[in-house]
């Protein structure tokens, strides 16, 4: 693997709660390949949501956590910063444009479906109306939910079910046209029919950003992602092709659980 | 059963309610028939509070303490709110975890204090500061406000502080993954989840600012005369009532009951129209 492929690149990261006596993650060295969807899996307190969140430094609107090591981001001429060096609030906003996030439970503004998606472009910066709107179209149609809602758009977003909600936060995250987007958990608060929509337009995004995806459902990783990494107690314990890693893993410890053997 | 019990007894509870209010409205109304018919809707401008000692009559108005009243709650709320609002926001949003807890104690306990306290720390304490920084008597319409404003903080903070805690952390997280900063996430996401919270400790702050009688009547002065500038002396509806009820007759009663009556309706009038205006537009 080269960096010309990659996106991400987690080094040696180690990551600490505030006040807690061990580390939740353990000297973790994880690549994230651009274009693709990487999966990870593990069972319950093994550290998914701290890595994923760790991606868009999220963990620091808490203070008090402790981290080292390196997780960079690369731009189109394979250069990579550190992000965990970050300290401006500008370059906080920067990164968080580039790195979007969309959460388990469908998280909507209490404002209507058009400013849900506006929202983030407002906040970069965009004055221009028409460009918002044309970006707002574009975002509501890539997050095939345009259908359902471009009659509405004035309407409050808490009126929309909740996989629509859900919809519209991948809309919203999309908008801003960001390099990776981080998706912890995404459908395990909705029903199968939802969960497949949001599954397909996942699948569909990876032409334009690069997707890292935390799930519990072993179905959905092995659906759809490229790469699957396997934690356990904060450590990665193993990272490949996830067909390799569904169907002949190198590691006793992965293959117990993705057979359901624990977690 | 037990359900259909619970029923009834809430349904009671309610229209209960709904009757105090009515019957409040109707003794206030019927005690006030006497100065009503005396004055009309002439009361409300008058600017005599006269009594005439020979034939238990007089001349009665009440404007004076209508606008004592009015004003010196405006510029309580114009101090409060943004005060208010600051502190909570202080509190849920930017301070650290362990200053968190003391402040919400100190602020608790401020809320708690009985208003002749304040009334008295700002006559004897408040009103010269005042006094040797903006001019005028010390006490006065601004004295007041400022007082009455300190003393509804506390309790403004307090309820705003514990409606911006509703707010999902996930929610706010999200507005901050997507770029914004701190105080695009409070005005954007933490201030219309909690508008109803917000609005609700406005409301009771108005109420209570509105009918305070104690401190006030410490500090405004409890003069019959229509202030010029903002330190001057000047009255209130409660305050009035309260000082003058003792030794009150015939007319003089009838009239305090039509200023209370017009305290009752413009309280009435004040809050539901600051409900009307913020619930009308929810997205
Ligand atoms: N805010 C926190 N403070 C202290 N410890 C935490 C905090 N959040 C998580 N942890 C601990 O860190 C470890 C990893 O938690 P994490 O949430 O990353 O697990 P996860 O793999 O996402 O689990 P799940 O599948 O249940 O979501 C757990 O042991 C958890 O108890
Ligand atoms: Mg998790």
């Amino acid at each position: 693997m080269t960096t010309d492929t990659m996106i991400m690149e987690v080094k040696d990261f180690s990551f600490t709660y505030a006040g807690a006596s061990s580390p939740s993650l353990k000297k973790i060295n994880l690549p994230i390949e651009k274009n693709k969807i990487t999966a990870l899996i593990g069972p319950s307190g093994c550290g998914k949501s701290t890595l994923l969140r760790s991606m868009n430094r999220i963990h620091d609107l808490y203070p008090g956590n402790h981290y080292e090591g390196e997780i960079r981001l690369y731009d189109g001429d394979g250069k990579g910063g550190n992000i965990l060096e970050i300290k401006k609030e500008n370059d906080f906003i920067k990164l968080r444009q580039d790195v979007g996030m969309i959460f388990q439970k469908p998280t909507p503004f209490p404002m209507s479906i058009y400013d849900n998606v506006a929202y983030g472009l407002k906040l970069a910066g965009i004055k221009d109306k028409s460009e918002i709107q044309g970006r707002v179209e574009k975002a509501l149609q890539d997050a095939a939910i345009w259908g359902e809602t471009k009659d509405r758009l004035k309407e409050s977003a808490m009126g929309l079910s909740g996989g629509q909600q859900q919809r519209l936060c991948i809309a919203r995250a999309v908008a801003l046209k960001p390099d990776v987007l981080l998706f912890d958990e995404p459908t395990s608060a909705l029903d199968p029919i939802s969960t497949g929509a949001i599954e397909e337009l996942i699948a569909e995004l990876k032409k334009d950003v690069s997707i890292v995806i935390v799930t519990h459902n072993m179905q959905q990783a092995s659906r759809l992602s490229n790469y699957t990494a396997f934690m356990y107690l904060g450590d990665l314990i193993e990272y490949g092709k996830t067909d390799k890693i569904f169907l002949n893993p190198s590691v006793k410890l992965t293959e117990d659980y993705i057979t359901g053997r624990f977690g | 059963m037990g359900g259909t019990l619970f029923k009834n007894f809430s349904f009671f509870s309610a229209t209960l309610s709904f009757f105090i209010l009515v019957g409040i409205f109707a003794v206030l109304f019927n005690y006030a028939q006497e100065a009503l018919q005396e004055f009309g809707i002439n009361f409300l401008y008058g600017e005599t509070w006269e009594v005439d000692e020979e034939d238990e009559g007089g001349i009665f108005g009440g404007w004076i303490p209508i606008v004592g009243t009015l004003l010196s709650t405006l510029i309580a709320m114009v101090i409060a709110i943004p005060l208010a609002m600051g502190i909570a926001i202080f509190l849920t949003e930017i301070a650290h975890e362990k200053l968190v807890k003391p402040v919400s104690i100190a602020i608790e306990l401020l809320a708690a204090i009985p208003s002749i306290i304040y009334g008295m720390w700002g006559l004897f304490y408040f009103a010269p500061i005042v006094q040797s920084t903006v001019g005028g008597d010390g006490v006065g319409l601004l004295t007041a406000g400022i007082v009455l404003a300190i003393m509804i903080i506390p309790f403004m903070a307090a309820i705003t502080r514990d409606a911006m805690n509703t707010v999902p952390p996930v929610l706010k997280e999200s507005a901050y993954a997507m770029g914004a900063t701190t105080f695009e996430v409070v005005k954007d996401v933490v201030m219309p989840y909690a508008k109803g919270g917000i609005i609700g400790s406005i409301i009771l702050a108005l109420g209570r600012a509105l009918g305070e009688t104690m401190a006030v009547a410490f500090l405004i002065g409890s003069v019959m005369s229509i202030p010029s500038r903002i330190t001057d002396p000047t009255t209130s509806i409660p305050v009035l009532l309260a000082n003058n009820f003792a030794e009150a007759q015939d007319l003089e009663i009838s009239a305090m009951y039509y200023l209370a009556l017009i305290l009752f309706v413009v309280s009435f009038a004040l809050i539901s129209l600051a409900k009307f205006y913020f619930f009308r537009k929810t997205v």
